[in-house]
């Protein structure tokens, strides 16, 4: 399970670009600050490696270890 | 602590200050992630830890962390930090600091710590330009881009901060990018580790002054420039000028053990007055 708090997310696109297995999408509607808040659409395809967790500028990402 | 839903960095910040004053996708808090990262690795004890840094965008990174930090003057983090490991050597005494503050108005206490080897980890965030003051150019910045102070394009030649430093005499030194954030850990590990001055320079993305002025407009656009200018030292080595045109030259510079300046003086001292320093740890004593 991918975690990603809207309130710390900037809306940078750094998790989308750089996830060697382009789980994240991101958003076609920004919210409410105009942010687009990058959505983990493909899950599945994760390999829990973390990066996205070390180069989110805002940790605002946290990738949970097991599977469910 | 750590709950559940939170990034695994979140139990060293100082969580009521989030989310950090940073731009959208400032390489700032890359390299925050991977100074954690690299302090795990490297089994030091957070506690242990205490930083300084200068005035800047990346000089605040202290702020964020749940550690003792001393927020100084531009340009003399080093000095305060060369106090702070002389008053108590156990210390692991980080620096964060940028390429204004450590090698314009700090450059000469950048090459003097590097000379005494004195043994800290200094982070330097090189973005290429003075963020803070709204895009200045920087001793950094490369030829022809452009800044606010350069509007024809920068004409003075830029300081090699890694080369510099390895030749004023750091132990260990390496450069990397925000783009190569598993590498930059693993210097960060070494740096931390190593006894003596440890200098990791990190080419980072400001894209609010330098992006905007150079034409690369989005933290992205930056970052695969990056990625894609990167060439190891040991290939560059190999290399001529012309062929490393608009290439980074990343990997490690210097990793060489060297005798330590707090040891040095620690030791001169017990062989000259037949005692431990009384210095040492005194701001901890009640006397
Ligand atoms: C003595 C002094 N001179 C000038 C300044 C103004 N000043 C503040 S930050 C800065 C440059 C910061 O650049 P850098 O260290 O590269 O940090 P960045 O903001 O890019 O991360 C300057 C010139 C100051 N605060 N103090
Ligand atoms: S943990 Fe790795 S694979 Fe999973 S989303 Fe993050 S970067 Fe992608
Ligand atoms: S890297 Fe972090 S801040 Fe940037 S879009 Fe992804 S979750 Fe948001
Ligand atoms: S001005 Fe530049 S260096 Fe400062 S926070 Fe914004 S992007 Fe980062």
């Amino acid at each position: 399970m991918i975690k990603l708090d809207p309130n710390l997310c900037k809306g940078c696109s750094i998790c989308t670009e750089f996830c060697p297995k382009n789980v994240y999408e991101n958003s076609k509607t920004p919210d409410k600050r105009g942010i687009r808040i990058p959505v983990p659409k493909n899950q599945d395809k994760c390999t829990q490696c973390n990066l996205c967790a070390l180069m989110c500028p805002d940790q605002a990402i946290k990738v949970d270890e097991e599977d469910e | 602590m750590e709950e559940n839903n939170e990034s695994p960095f979140m139990k060293y910040l100082r969580k009521d200050r989030l989310p950090n004053i940073f731009c959208a996708g400032c390489g700032n808090g890359i390299v925050l992630n991977t100074f954690f990262n690299g302090m795990e690795m490297a089994e030091v004890d957070f506690d242990s830890i205490a930083m300084a840094s200068g005035i800047g965008c990346s000089s605040r990174i202290p702020g964020y962390v749940k550690c003792d930090s001393l927020h100084t003057t531009h340009g003399r983090p080093i000095s305060f930090a060369t106090g702070l490991k002389l008053g108590n050597p156990d210390l692991n005494v980080v620096v964060f600091t940028g390429d204004g503050d450590a090698a314009a108005i700090g450059g000469n206490h950048l090459i003097h710590g590097a000379r005494r080897n004195i043994d800290m980890t200094v982070i330097c965030i090189n973005n290429s330009i003075y963020g803070m003051t709204g895009g200045q150019i920087s001793p950094t910045s490369p030829q022809g881009s452009y800044g606010s102070t350069a509007p024809y394009g920068v004409f003075e030649r830029p300081f090699d901060l890694a080369e510099l430093v390895t030749a004023a005499g750091a132990t260990y030194v390496a450069r990397w990018t925000t783009a190569h954030a598993l590498q930059l850990t693993n210097a960060i590990k070494k740096g931390l580790n190593n006894k003596g001055f440890s200098f990791i320079e990190v080419i980072s993305q400001c894209p609010t002054y330098f992006g905007r002025k150079n034409k690369l407009r989005t933290p992205i656009d930056m970052m695969r420039w990056m990625k894609d200018s990167g060439v190891n030292k040991l290939k560059a080595d190999q290399m001529s000028a012309e062929e490393l045109e608009g290439k980074i030259v990343v990997g490690e510079f210097a990793n060489e053990p060297q005798p330590e300046f707090s040891n040095e003086l620690y030791n001169l001292i017990e062989e000259k007055y037949g005692q431990k320093s009384q210095a040492a740890k005194s701001a901890y004593r009640e006397d």
